[in-house]
């Protein structure tokens, strides 16, 4: 079988939108769901997550070779762990109201199985540069899916954006739209429209395949 | 490279290595990062501080950080405690109030407050949530509802007639139901916020008055400049 070759371009945008971390791979769904409910949040969230990828992905590409198979497990979380522990104090050093938004989940983005999981399914085998361009475009997709979240919870929950009015004084806002629950209904939303996006694309492409055959 | 895919042992020294020196790297990592962020994070919790002891008692000029010695008195103090306890003086040296941080249980986790204590007035003059997780649209709307933030406009704390207790113990009531200047008005949806608010400041209000006014003109002022 003839293999595609990957050009370092589609290692960015699969993440963006075909391999999407969050509408398409459901990962990460702990920040994605508690972290979004206003839209300086979200982007905070992915920001910060963004950086993780990056660093954690160039360094577990950089020492593939170094680490053993029976040790990887530990190696990478060590790695991750240390890249949070960092972006932690960074952040806290940047401003102490954004820290104090974000809370608990900054500490949490160890356990964030995207990055794990793009440890171990990519870094791993993939050059450095390589890595460091699928770390970019999984950052950057997730963080848009996380912005995207946000953008409806805040407007329907606070009837603001990034803190400004954006809806009449007469709207009544959604309290439940900033409430965990809220979370699940916009992910729902989204995953609805990129579905149903991905689902006319495919249609439209096996059509003209089919009247060939 | 070798392309078989048969099972090859890893040598013990081969993952001590691995793991000791991704181990000692990453703590290299942290310390840089550490020494490199800790002034600044020092800085801005500092600027975090004064800008809310500015808030809930605009007069304030100088401070001076003080703490309750083992036998009860009140000291000056150098060290930076978890709820610091500042009395605060304006623009002429004199002393304009008392500010406390105090935290209690709320619904999700510690509230963490700061407040200003009026000598002159006996009385609670301003109030700021310094630290809350409380549930975002209920909870958290003990830092924006107006008819709860005009509780702490002057909240009585004055002491009973021993000079060691309040006369009248902060209690939170039903929202519209406040009749004495003691009381603070509830919300309604944020029952256990206002409540555990209420809690902790006739808590922290109730050790601290009584010591306040009977040593904080005793604390020398600060050099004026």
């Amino acid at each position: 079988m003839a293999k595609k070759t990957i050009t370092p371009t589609d290692e960015f945008v699969k993440g963006l939108w075909r391999d999407n971390p969050v509408f398409v791979q459901v990962l990460g769904m702990c920040p994605a769901l508690a972290v979004s409910n206003t839209a300086l949040n979200a982007l905070a969230m992915g920001l910060a997550t963004t950086f993780v990828l990056l660093m954690s992905g160039l360094s577990v590409s950089l020492l593939r070779n170094f680490i053993p198979r029976e040790a990887r497990i530990v190696c990478y979380i060590c790695i991750i762990a240390t890249f949070v522990t960092s972006v932690d104090y960074l952040i806290m050093a940047l401003s102490l109201e954004l820290h104090r938004a974000l809370g608990a989940f900054i500490a949490l983005i160890v356990v964030n199985c995207l990055i794990l999981g793009r440890a171990e399914a990519f870094a791993s085998k993939n050059t450095p540069a390589r890595s460091l361009l699928d770390g970019l475009g999984m950052g950057i997709g997730f963080t848009l899916a996380l912005l995207f979240i946000g953008v409806v919870r805040e407007i329907l929950g606070s009837g603001s954006l990034f803190g400004y009015p954006v809806l009449p004084d007469t709207f009544q806002t959604w309290t439940v739209m900033v409430l965990p629950s809220g979370g699940f209904f916009a992910m729902a939303l989204w995953l609805l429209i990129v579905n149903r996006i991905k689902k006319k694309a495919a249609d439209a492409a096996r059509k003209p395949a089919e009247v060939t055959a | 490279m070798t392309g078989h895919a048969a099972e090859t042992v890893t040598s013990a020294w081969s993952m001590y290595r691995a793991i000791v020196g991704i181990g000692a790297f990453c703590a290299l990592v942290i310390v840089v990062v550490f020494q490199s962020t800790a002034e600044r994070i020092r800085d801005n919790q500092a600027r975090f501080l004064a800008a809310a002891i500015s808030e809930v008692l605009p007069e304030t000029r100088e401070t001076v950080a003080v703490t309750r010695s083992e036998n009860g008195r009140l000291e000056a103090t150098s060290d930076s405690l978890p709820l610091p306890v500042f009395l605060a003086y304006g623009s002429g040296g004199d002393l304009a109030g008392a500010v406390v941080t105090a935290q209690g249980m709320g619904y999700q986790d510690n509230i963490r407050v700061i407040y200003a204590y009026s000598f002159a007035e006996n009385a609670i003059v301003g109030f700021k949530i310094l630290e809350s997780k409380e549930t975002p649209g209920l909870g958290d709307r003990v830092e924006i509802e107006p008819h709860f933030i005009a509780n702490f406009v002057a909240l009585d704390v004055s002491l009973d007639s021993s000079g060691t207790a309040l006369k009248n113990p902060i209690v939170t009531v039903k929202q519209g139901e406040k009749n004495g200047a003691w009381q603070i008005d509830g919300i309604t949806g944020a029952t256990i916020t206002s409540e555990a608010i209420g809690n902790l400041l006739n808590d922290s209000a109730g050790s601290w008055v009584p010591v306040l006014e009977r040593d904080a003109r005793t604390i020398a002022p600060p050099e004026s400049k």
